[in-house]
């Protein structure tokens, strides 16, 4: 049990990592990640958002859609929930606790129709997971694209400093950054099955 | 060719404003879904057939639809749409729906069907809704696939599945895989930047043009993000 949990919780963090071998959510990953403190917020507003997404949708499907036998209305649902979700909880963040909606209520719109929110809310469902083992993928893969826009902001702010040909400036070569920083996620294959051998 | 006329409407999204390359819409199936030439087609026909359908249902209600409530209606519609084609694909094509699984789903929030329910249908009349529909769907698949091709002649020395005899020895098989994503759509972006000579209306950053999140967003876009 505890040890699924722990495998769930690694495999979603480091080697299945949603930015960089799933890529999903890679337009608050290039778009948000070029200071260290704006990556930071983004990446907490995310795994909050993911958590709350997760908690919510999980007894959707279970608790209603299934027993109406509606899963093909899943992806409307789905979409929904999350969309008025996270406009609530910005309402609230801004009414209850204005210094934290300053820090972290600001990325919450851009979360909204964010694709790796919806992703892993359906893969959820789609993997079997118990209401358990869902919210524990909710934080690694929270916490999987926190991890990538910090270490992505570093390499960021590197290359605004350097020369680069006319050609690759701007977007090229944060995507080739980026392909690079996605392999040295590859050298983590592996390492979960084996970590409890 | 006058501008704005039917057929420049219909090319707009084939060369000029393709959108995976160009415009740099719908970068998650772009990079996900090419490490082989079936998975990518599929996604591009797929997301073809839920642009066509929504702009033109989009247009249609583009007077109903009140201004500060559109971007709800709009996913609502794209979803239903969306639902509507991965059932489609389920019942027909088993195996194009294992290959792209949780993509199929996330066709709903692709930025290039809200992006241009945002920047198109919402404004212009059916027919040419319709056409640009049909021109980027065809931009999209066009680019999918050529980025598929290279990834998987080069990466797996495969073509859609069939083996590419003399290619054997040589794969690069860190093309099939996700870095290998990045890279060549890097490369690709800016091969047209050098084609073009510049010229394209190219995004150079990833700004929030196109976003469909930017009408509600006060983040990146209004405050620090752009200027840098």
């Amino acid at each position: 049990m505890f040890k699924t949990l722990i495998i769930i919780l690694l495999s979603s963090v480091l080697v299945d990592n949603y930015v960089l071998s799933r890529f999903l959510g890679i337009c608050p990953f290039l778009g948000v990640s070029k200071k260290l403190d704006q990556a930071t917020g983004m990446g907490i507003a995310v795994t909050a958002v993911m958590l709350i997404a997760s908690a919510v949708t999980w007894p959707i499907q279970y608790w209603v859609l299934n027993p109406l036998e509606m899963g093909y209305m899943q992806n409307i649902v789905f979409i929904l929930v999350i969309a008025a979700l996270v406009q609530m909880l910005e309402l609230l963040l801004k009414k209850f606790s204005p210094s934290l909606h300053k820090g972290l209520g600001v990325y919450l719109p851009l979360i909204t129709t964010n694709c790796a929110v919806l992703g892993v809310t359906i893969q959820n469902i789609i993997d079997d997971y118990t209401f358990l083992e869902s919210m524990v993928s909710a934080l690694g893969v929270g916490l999987g694209f926190l991890l990538a826009m910090v270490l992505f902001s570093g390499v960021r702010s590197r290359i605004d400093e350097s020369n680069i040909p006319a050609p690759f400036r701007g977007l090229p070569v944060t995507l080739i950054a980026a392909s690079f920083l996605s392999l040295a996620f590859m050298g983590f294959g592996g390492i979960v099955e084996n970590i409890f051998a | 060719m006058k501008k704005g006329s039917n057929l420049d409407v219909l090319t707009r999204g084939v060369l000029k404003e393709n959108p995976a390359l160009v415009l740099i819409l719908g970068t998650c199936p772009t990079l996900a879904t090419t490490k082989t030439v079936d998975g990518a087609f599929g996604m591009g026909i797929a997301a073809m057939l839920v642009l066509i359908c929504s702009n033109v249902f989009i247009s249609l209600l583009r007077n109903i639809i009140p201004d500060t409530m559109r971007i709800p209606c709009y996913i609502v519609i794209i979803a239903g749409f969306v639902t509507i084609v991965k059932l489609l694909v389920q019942a027909y094509m088993p195996d194009l729906y294992t290959t792209l699984g949780v993509y199929l789903d996330l066709i709903t929030v692709n930025c290039i069907i809200l992006g241009r329910a945002e920047m198109f249908a919402g404004k212009n009349p059916v027919v040419k809704s319709a056409l640009d529909g049909v021109g980027m769907g065809i931009g999209f698949t066009i680019a999918l696939t050529m980025m598929a091709v290279i990834r998987e002649v080069l990466g797996n020395a495969t073509f859609a599945g069939t083996p590419i005899p003399f290619l054997q020895n040589y794969k690069i098989s860190f093309l099939s895989q996700a870095p290998g994503g990045l890279l060549v759509y890097g490369l690709l972006i800016a091969l047209v930047y050098i084609v073009t000579k510049g010229k394209a209306p190219l995004k150079k950053s990833f700004s929030c043009a196109g976003c469909p999140n930017a009408a509600h967003c006060h983040t990146a876009c209004t405050e620090k993000g752009d200027e840098a």
